[in-house]
């Protein structure tokens, strides 16, 4: 199962379609709507996180583009409080992809943002809860959208 | 001529800043490169450090009387249950103890998201808790019940009392039947997918002095980032496990009992764990100075990663059926280069013990020795050793 959360811009003239049901229902995509602010005549914004076969999401972000829906992809939003964080490295066994991982040398435990995929196994395994979901700058970003 | 030094002349040598201290992770490259007789003339103290979750842990509490009196029989902090069986407003908090109304395992695996080990960060934070005790009322103590708001300054007295921590050697925990397990060791795998290991290995306290030779009643400490002393040896310690050559035991073995004053410590040595699926913990910083006494010291603290073995056990369906059985022997430097091989097989290690953290005790500790604010205290009787 392939689990990504993306940042969608879709222009003005889409918002009429039924585009959710589209990605659920002609590209087998779980669609889980974190957050949404659409308005009639006015450009929308949504979270989504997009969950399925690889190539199905792959599919469903083609289609999109397709629309002239601006996307980008919430690599950064598995976050790690340094201050929480005691270097145990407890989440290096369980993280799939190494974005958890132990520097040998001098046993450090590193945190990669761009190799994480956002799985979130690392969260409720980190005894101090040092992983947090958020989705950072973006959220920040669909504020001042709906704000004005 | 063989070194002898004594506990004073150490002492006075801190004292006049002339005495040399270096970290157990030093002091393997000091014996290599120079040999036991030079590093035990030359150095007079090894630092050793670990931070890993240690459940027999808690605090003494007094949280000082109200008018009219009580003489609380159920007491409660931030809704985690403390013991009541102690005189009027004195408690203890167990680490381990979840939060009243939490859910524990019925979902499975259970959150634990707030227990007695937060309880103590959050005092050590300066946050304010919530005590609630409840009493029958007496003659002497009226009050039937009691609600503060308290912080660690408003406590008339707070120690923290571990009967168990700094274990010498711990298990490589895997899991070999065919679903996940959620244990003390972290989340296993089915099928030996991933090994947990917890200790420091050369940096551990006990480690270091596997005969207890130096660690006793009275050794003062480095505990969750304040002084300590170790008061007693801890339960389950087990002086006779099976040793190698070089003294160090094969499996889990000694273990230390420890107390401090609670105010003195900070929360960067001391942190509230939630262990998924298995619950609430404390994970302590500590650290003890090891006198370089004579050549056998000199040796003991010089060992390496490589010469010390744990042995691997089953989670799975060993461990809680109380069969005793190890799927092979594994040194701490194998475990550290983060794989292993069990029956051929190449397998993922991860540590629920932190080695930058212990290795930044034994720093500190060496630094109030330079300093000169820190002494060696020598034990009044030392831990029971094997016989
Ligand atoms: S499990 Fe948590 S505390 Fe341990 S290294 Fe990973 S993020 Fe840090
Ligand atoms: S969210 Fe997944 S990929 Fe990212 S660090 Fe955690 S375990 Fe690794």
């Amino acid at each position: 199962m392939y689990t990504r959360i993306y940042f969608f811009r879709f222009p003005k003239d889409t918002c009429d379609r039924p585009i959710i049901y589209h990605l659920i229902k002609e590209h087998e995509v779980e669609v889980n709507i974190l957050r949404a602010d659409i308005l009639p005549e006015r450009e929308g914004v949504m979270i989504l996180e997009l969950k399925g076969a690889k190539n199905n999401v792959r599919a469903a972000l083609a289609y999109l583009e397709g629309l002239g829906v601006g996307i980008e992809r919430l690599a950064t939003r598995v976050r790690r409080d340094e201050q929480r964080c005691f270097e145990c490295g407890a989440c290096t066994g369980i993280c799939p992809v190494q974005a958890l991982y132990v520097r040998r040398e001098d046993m450090a435990v590193l945190f990669d943002p761009d190799k994480c995929t956002g799985c979130g196994q690392c969260v409720l395994i980190c005894p101090v809860r040092a992983m947090e979901m958020s989705l950072g700058k973006e959220w920040l970003q669909l504020e001042s959208v709906t704000m004005d | 001529m063989t070194t002898k030094k004594t506990y004073e002349e150490i002492n006075a040598r801190i004292k006049s800043g002339q005495a040399v201290i270096v970290t157990a992770e030093e002091m393997v490259t000091i014996v290599r490169e120079q040999g036991v007789k030079e590093a035990a003339k030359k150095i007079d103290v090894v630092t050793t450090g670990t931070f890993a979750p240690m459940c027999s842990s808690g605090a003494f509490i007094n949280f000082g009387q109200c008018v009219p009196t009580i003489k609380a029989s159920k007491i409660w902090i931030n809704k985690v249950p403390a013991y009541g069986g102690l005189a009027a407003v004195d408690t203890y908090l167990g680490a381990t103890e979840p939060a009243e109304d939490d859910p524990l395992n019925k979902v499975y695996p259970g959150e634990f998201k707030y227990g007695g080990g937060h309880v103590i960060e959050d005092l050590l934070k300066g946050k304010k808790v919530f005590l609630e005790a409840k009493a029958y009322g007496t003659d002497c103590y009226a009050a039937r019940k009691m609600k503060k708001e308290m912080t660690l300054d408003d406590l008339p007295h707070a120690l923290l009392c571990n009967p168990r921590n700094g274990y010498q050697n711990y298990n490589c925990a895997v899991n070999l039947s065919d679903k996940v397990v959620y244990t003390y060791m972290g989340m296993l795998k089915p099928n030996c997918r991933n090994a947990n290991y917890c200790s420091a290995g050369e940096l551990s306290p006990l480690m270091n002095d596997p005969y207890y030779k130096t660690i006793g009643i009275g050794t003062r400490i480095f505990l969750g980032g304040g002084v300590g002393y170790v008061t007693w040896h801890g339960t389950q310690h087990n002086p006779n496990a099976p040793r190698t050559e070089n003294g160090i035991p094969r499996r889990p073995a000694g273990t230390i009992m420890v107390q401090g004053d609670l105010k003195q410590m900070s929360p960067d040595w001391i942190k509230g764990l939630s262990i998924l699926g298995y619950g609430n913990s404390l994970a302590v910083g500590l650290g003890i100075p090891i006198p370089v006494l004579d050549e056998e010291m000199a040796a003991a603290t010089g060992r390496g990663d490589d010469e010390i073995y744990t042995q691997i056990v089953d989670y799975g369906n060993d461990y809680t059926n109380g069969i005793n059985k190890t799927y092979g022997e594994v040194s701490y430097a194998e475990l550290k280069s983060g794989t292993i091989t069990i029956a051929g097989k190449a397998v993922t290690t991860a540590s629920l013990s932190s080695t930058v953290k212990a290795r930044k005790i034994a720093e500190t500790l060496k630094k109030w020795m330079q300093e000169g604010s820190f002494f060696l205290h020598e034990p009044a009787s030392l831990l029971p050793g094997p016989g």
